[in-house]
């Protein structure tokens, strides 16, 4: 008996859990897709009625406004917020004296939460309170930054507020990196009078590899689920300017009643979000079995 | 002498179970979900409660606050689905005949017709509350949308008259702006383009009009140069508005109005409610008109009744359903809320002057048959067709298109939207 329980606990401690996610994530999955191929409105209803909600969806400016959106900003908010994460990582891995303290610095904003971000930089950015504002304060009558209520740049600001979020964050990853590299095949190289940004770009980046994957990855899901930040930003707008795939399907649910809708927005998020997850857990997954 | 017993304990018989029928009836009990959570709105369903309780009645208040309703919609949904329903909810417009269709809505005929509900409510409000021939929702108010509200100060500082016709609200804006005041206080919020896009559209379209193209959703109206001339007007008015009116709120709007850093204001009567709030009174600091043109475009506010089991919760659903509608509470409760009562029948001694001038409007246009749904409001189309015109209208208020690409692009998000 004893022998069996020992055999047996690990999968008897796991059960609850696999089978509450293979319900409550891999269940509502199936349920979404369903609900996605039905003329579901108010309420979901279950009679399939073949790819109407697709065809609509493809149909709606609407949607074509937030899926683009979701590329600017993903790619944009992706590549800048590395870049500047990397950049900070190395400049505080120089040896300076208050590393500590400035790390706690970048790393802060992700302690708050993106509702509180979108609403900070949604003064910094109103052209009357905020940072136009206060320049022409100053005397520069001329200056213009009205983003914000620009519609062929608002999103740009969801960018700028996203990217003051997270690149402390991406520091604080890429810091853990550095750290991780070898420090002999460094001094090594410093022996051998190489220059530091040599062994920057020769050694240390391409031995972080795995870092920027994890990044990478933790970022993308960040881009595409991102809703209560555009909500606290600028709530959509102008007009729909600002939205993305998540505020579309809010709406479509919860405002609108058109839940058909939203099943087959989420559906597209979700393969949008498998098509940069399968090939990361592929390769990952391979290189394990060799 | 046995008879007369027998007679005498049947007779107790009666009296004592008709007692216990009463008693079955004495404890109306009602659970009702609504989203009046501000000040004056929780202070208005207050006195609901108040007159419930006075009449018997056990409430279990439900309210749930944020996004307009969307949030008490999720409950109900989540309650519905769970076949749990509560006794009402607060449903108005289409969106009761859907959840009509969905099958879990009462029939309240018997109180509607008790009270003469047909008789008393305006023909068009009442076509609301009824689903299929009977009563299944009660009204509580009537808000009217298309009023212009003007600071009294401003106007005559400039040598202005609150303008009765689109050209003449531009001659006015004109002026205004050279004299560097902010013609139209507004909040580039979508559900506030569209609050003013559907005054223009009823202006510039008229009463049928503006029923063919945003009730019975006709291609023709919807393609037609007046609609074109709608969308100009709309681009016109973009340039009455200040730089900064992204995202405002719409009180906020309204306190420019208040302030006299800007003219005027398009918005429903719930403004007023600001005016008072902060001690201005109607016709001497600000100042009340319908929007140019003929009509009245009605916000209607209403319980729908949902099917439930038991005696008791049946009688506090007929119960509910008396005094929304009753007149006492009618008074009262719009009173508070600044909207108007929805029976034509209500004396209207204690209400404040754009009340009352709400309220001939309501009845000349009910004669008329211009007292119309307001789209922007969701009392006229389904979420999704609602949803889909004012999408156009906010991209068109917010970018440089054109109004014949917006008119297009009207068209086709309304097909999509079916």
């Amino acid at each position: 008996m004893t022998k069996w329980f020992e055999e047996h606990l690990p999968k008897l401690v796991l059960a609850p859990s696999f089978i509450v996610v293979l319900i409550f994530v891999y269940g509502f999955i199936g349920w979404t897709a369903w609900v996605s191929f039905t003329r579901s409105r108010l309420l979901p209803r279950y009679e399939l009625d073949g790819f109407i909600q697709y065809d609509r969806l493809f149909d709606s400016p609407r949607w074509d406004t937030a899926f683009s959106n979701l590329f600017v900003f993903g790619f944009l908010f992706i590549v800048i917020a590395m870049i500047l994460g990397l950049i900070l990582a190395i400049l505080l891995d120089q040896n300076i004296r208050t590393e500590g303290a400035i790390r706690t610095i970048y790393l802060y904003p992700m302690a708050l939460s993106m509702i509180v971000t979108g609403t900070a930089w949604k003064w910094i950015l109103n052209p009357g309170l905020g940072l136009e504002a206060t320049v022409r304060g100053w005397g520069f009558e001329d200056f213009t930054f009205d983003w914000l209520v620009n519609p062929d740049m608002a999103i740009y600001t969801v960018v700028i507020a996203a990217i003051w979020q997270s690149s402390g964050f991406v520091m604080a990853l890429f810091l853990a990196g550095l750290r991780s590299v070898d420090q002999e095949i460094i001094k090594a190289a410093q022996v051998d009078g190489i220059p530091t940004w040599r062994v920057y770009t020769a050694i240390i980046i391409p031995a972080m590899a795995p870092i920027f994957l994890s990044a990478f990855i933790v970022l993308s899901h960040l881009a595409i689920k991102s809703f209560d930040l555009v909500i606290a930003l600028t709530g959509g707008g102008p007009g729909y300017a600002t939205d993305l795939p998540a505020t579309y399907m809010y709406t479509m649910a919860f405002s609108r009643g058109d839940i058909g809708q939203a099943a087959s927005s989420a559906m597209i998020m979700m393969a949008v979000v498998f098509t940069i997850v399968v090939p990361y857990l592929y390769s990952e997954l391979r290189t394990k079995d060799d | 002498m046995t008879i007369k017993l027998l007679g005498a304990v049947s007779g107790m018989a009666i009296i004592a179970s008709s007692a216990a029928f009463a008693d079955g009836h004495a404890a109306p009990e009602a659970e009702v979900l609504h989203y009046w959570t501000s000040g004056g709105e929780a202070r208005s369903v207050a006195v609901l409660q108040e007159e419930f309780a006075a009449n018997g009645g056990t409430w279990t208040d439900m309210p749930v606050a944020g996004g307009g309703g969307d949030a008490a919609g999720t409950a109900l949904r989540a309650r519905v689905l769970a076949g749990n329903a509560p006794t009402a909810a607060q449903i108005k417009g289409p969106a009761i005949q859907e959840w009509y269709e969905e099958g879990v809505l009462a029939d309240i005929s018997e109180v509607a017709e008790a009270n003469n509900w047909s008789g008393i409510l305006p023909e068009a409000i009442a076509g609301h509350m009824q689903c299929d021939g009977t009563w299944c929702a009660a009204p509580v108010n009537v808000h009217r949308v298309d009023w212009i509200w003007a600071n009294a100060e401003v106007l005559e500082a400039n040598g202005i008259e609150m303008p009765t016709t689109w050209d003449e609200f531009n001659a006015a804006a004109e002026t205004l702006q050279a004299a560097g005041v902010i013609p139209l206080a507004h909040g580039g919020q979508a559900w506030q383009d569209a609050t003013v896009f559907e005054a223009v559209a009823l202006g510039i379209l008229g009463a049928d009009g503006f029923r063919k193209a945003f009730v019975e959703l006709d291609m023709d109206t919807i393609k037609s140069d007046d609609m074109i001339a709608v969308f100009d007007q709309m681009r016109t008015m973009r340039g009455y508005v200040d730089d900064n009116f992204s995202g405002r709120d719409w009180n906020l709007a309204t306190a420019m109005v208040m302030n006299g850093e800007a003219a005027f204001q398009i918005m429903g009567d719930w403004a007023k409610g600001e005016f008072m709030a902060a001690g201005k009174v109607p016709g001497e600091d600000f100042l009340c008109l319908s929007t140019p043109g003929d009509g009245f475009l009605y916000n209607v506010d209403s319980f729908a009744m949902f099917a439930v089991d038991g005696d008791d919760k049946q009688a506090g659903q007929a119960l509910l359903a008396e005094l929304v509608v009753g007149e006492s509470f009618q008074e009262v409760f719009n009173l508070n809320k600044g909207s108007i009562p929805v029976r034509t029948d209500v004396a209207l001694d204690n209400f404040d002057s754009c009340a009352t001038l709400s309220a001939d409007d309501m009845a000349a246009s009910n004669e008329g048959g211009s007292l119309l749904p307001s789209y922007a409001h969701g009392m006229a189309l389904r979420g999704a067709q609602a949803g889909a015109i004012t999408d156009t209208v906010t991209a068109h208020f917010n970018s440089d298109m054109s109004s014949e690409d917006a008119v297009q692009m009207l068209a086709d998000a309304i097909a999509n939207s079916l």
